[in-house]
């Protein structure tokens, strides 16, 4: 197959597993509502917290901006994590092993379509969050905001490959581990106070997931002066974190993939449903 | 006694529910409900907790909880001042701590049905096999409850311990404890097999719903901040609710007060009154709607529907 063929297979692939996600997550237009709904209750609940004991209206900032992410890591999660999981047990998974193409251009597929959905119901939770909680949202930096943003989905959604790749392997072990991930991690990565306040050691070891820099890094452009005492890093350096993590994150993906599909393919546990 | 009598005074035996064949017909419906119970609670037991080695499921049932009240921990001390002596701190960690049951009893009851359903495809067998379906539910809930008394439990010691809350054996009100939990656990189960009710009759939103109620009542019951601080007509809403009579009632019994000035009207028996009425409400309401709702499902042939896999 000449090079040329191989991209365009590559990238009709892409499209062809980004599709599904895009129509498919809004063909029903009240899971909408579920989504931007549910978080908004869980924030909701934090907003009263830090009203309760009186902290700044920042701090109402923070949880929304936590609340937004929330839905990227969930998205992360159950949708590319455990997703080839879900597909050996509906038995798609033979199907992806014997199409001729790239198992990478799946994953792509999956996660960019998955950032265009789930990108929908963040702006959904911070438009109806900042609405009924009057939070002051100002972007003092824009493009350094909108950098910082998208280099944070790139990360996270190779974080995200990667961990498809790994999940290969498991039976209902997957879907425990990915709801394992959630608390633990939304603690970790500061998804609802500033990082720092775990201490710095704890908040450099929870930067292997991509929010934690990136959350951190938007807040400081967010609310420069709240968050003046407050901050992990610089910007500039959570930026370079986060180039570093999306590189390493997709090659390591890449490798993991091969060597995964290989171990499960001689260990019989692709087509093994109901472990 | 001439014939006629006997047969009248047969007749009136049987109505009376004496004679033989309608007694064996009790028993048979009581051991049916007795193993159909049991047996699922045995089988949620193993689908919570067979797919790893028992200490990573130890691990994976106390790290999950644990994390959720360290976040309001550090939310806590991030802003307040006075650090965890804050009065306002035991009443948030353990309205979160006692909230993981409402979680999982009413997720879990209501996921039982999908699950069994859409996944497992065992749904439809279980409707041609002998067994109580509502019983079946209960004993499924029964794992759950098991799991969450643990996560429950270690999250309280992991405060008490740790992070200084003052709940010491002498001043906890163990019958109202005892009480209140039993009540709330009850209520809890026929609310999350109402729920059951409602996810046979659901496709698209099925795995949406338990989320969605829980979550509503962990925002609406003031499981992590005092109920005073929302505004009025939410307040109104929030006291309709029987998780924030139960949530007020396992505080009042933990830490000798529920915290929510709204509710300091209400004496001890007067909660424990209110959560009666609603567990019984809940269990009248929960019966009647699963019959119903099991009904239109078996008349629309929703008992093997696939919508997810």
């Amino acid at each position: 197959m000449s090079i040329r063929r191989k991209w365009a297979t590559f990238w009709r692939t892409v499209v062809g597993r980004a599709y599904p996600r895009v129509i498919g997550m809004n063909r029903e237009k009240s899971w909408m509502i579920f989504d931007v709904f549910l978080p908004l209750l869980q924030v909701g609940a934090y907003v009263f917290i830090y009203r309760a004991i009186g902290a700044p209206p920042e701090f109402t900032g923070f949880v929304i901006l936590g609340g937004a992410m929330t839905a990227y890591w969930m998205n992360v999660l159950w949708s590319m994590a455990s997703q080839l999981y879900w597909e050996k047990e509906t038995g798609n998974l033979q199907l992806y092993l014997i199409a001729p193409t790239s198992r990478m251009a799946i994953l792509l597929g999956m996660a960019l379509g998955g950032m265009f959905s789930t990108t929908l119901r963040a702006a959904g939770v911070v438009l109806v969050g900042s609405v009924v909680f009057r939070v002051p949202l100002a972007v003092a930096h824009v493009p350094a905001f909108l950098g910082v943003f998208l280099l944070t989905l790139v990360a996270l959604y190779g974080l995200g490959m990667l961990l498809a790749s790994l999940f290969l392997l498991w039976g209902r072990q997957a879907w425990h581990l990915a709801n394992l991930f959630q608390e633990p991690i939304f603690l970790a990565s500061g998804f609802y106070f500033p990082v720092r306040a775990l201490g710095f050691a704890v908040a450099v070891a929870a930067s292997v997931v991509p929010i934690t820099l990136g959350l951190d890094a938007m807040r400081q452009l967010l609310y420069p002066q709240m968050m003046e005492g407050l901050r992990f890093l610089p910007v500039s350096y959570e930026l370079g974190g986060l180039a570093v993590l999306a590189v390493g994150f997709i090659a390591l993906a890449w490798k993991a993939l091969r060597f995964f599909e290989d171990l499960a393919r001689r260990e019989g546990r692709l087509t093994l449903r109901g472990q | 006694m001439s014939g006629i009598e006997k047969m009248k005074a047969q007749n009136s035996l049987r109505a009376r529910g004496s004679s033989p064949l309608f007694v064996r017909g009790r028993w048979l419906r009581a051991t049916e409900t007795w193993r159909s119970l049991r047996v699922a609670a045995w089988l949620g037991w193993q689908i919570e907790s067979n797919w790893t080695d028992p200490f990573l499921f130890a691990i994976y049932s106390v790290v999950k909880p644990v994390a959720g009240a360290l976040i309001l921990v550090f939310m806590y001390l991030v802003v307040a001042r006075g650090g965890l002596g804050n009065p306002l701190f035991p009443f948030v960690f353990v309205g979160n701590a006692v909230y993981i049951y409402v979680g999982a009893v009413l997720m879990g009851l209501s996921w039982a049905v999908i699950d069994d359903r859409e996944h497992y495809g065992m749904l439809k067998y279980m409707y041609a096999a002998p067994l109580n379906v509502y019983a079946y539910l209960v004993g499924r809930g029964v794992a759950q409850t098991a799991v969450a008394t643990v996560s429950a439990g270690i999250t309280l010691l992991v405060g008490v311990g740790l992070l200084g809350v003052r709940i010491t054996p002498a001043t906890v009100n163990w019958g109202l404890l005892v009480l209140s939990l039993a009540l709330g656990l009850g209520m809890m189960a026929c609310l999350g097999i109402l729920l059951g009710g409602a996810s046979l009759l659901l496709a698209w939103h099925n795995f949406r719903l338990g989320e969605a109620v829980a979550g509503s009542l962990y925002f609406l019951s003031g499981v992590v901040f005092p109920l005073d601080v929302l505004p009025q007509g939410v307040q109104m809403l929030s006291r309709a609710l029987p998780t924030t009579y139960w949530l007020e009632a396992m505080r009042r019994a933990l830490l000798g007060s529920g915290g929510n000035a709204t509710l300091a009207g209400f004496c001890d028996l007067g909660i424990l009154g209110i959560l009666g009425l609603c567990a019984l409400g809940a269990l009248v309401v929960s019966v009647a709607f699963f019959r119903w709702a099991e009904g239109l499902a078996r008349r629309r042939g929703l008992l093997d529907m696939q919508t997810m896999h």
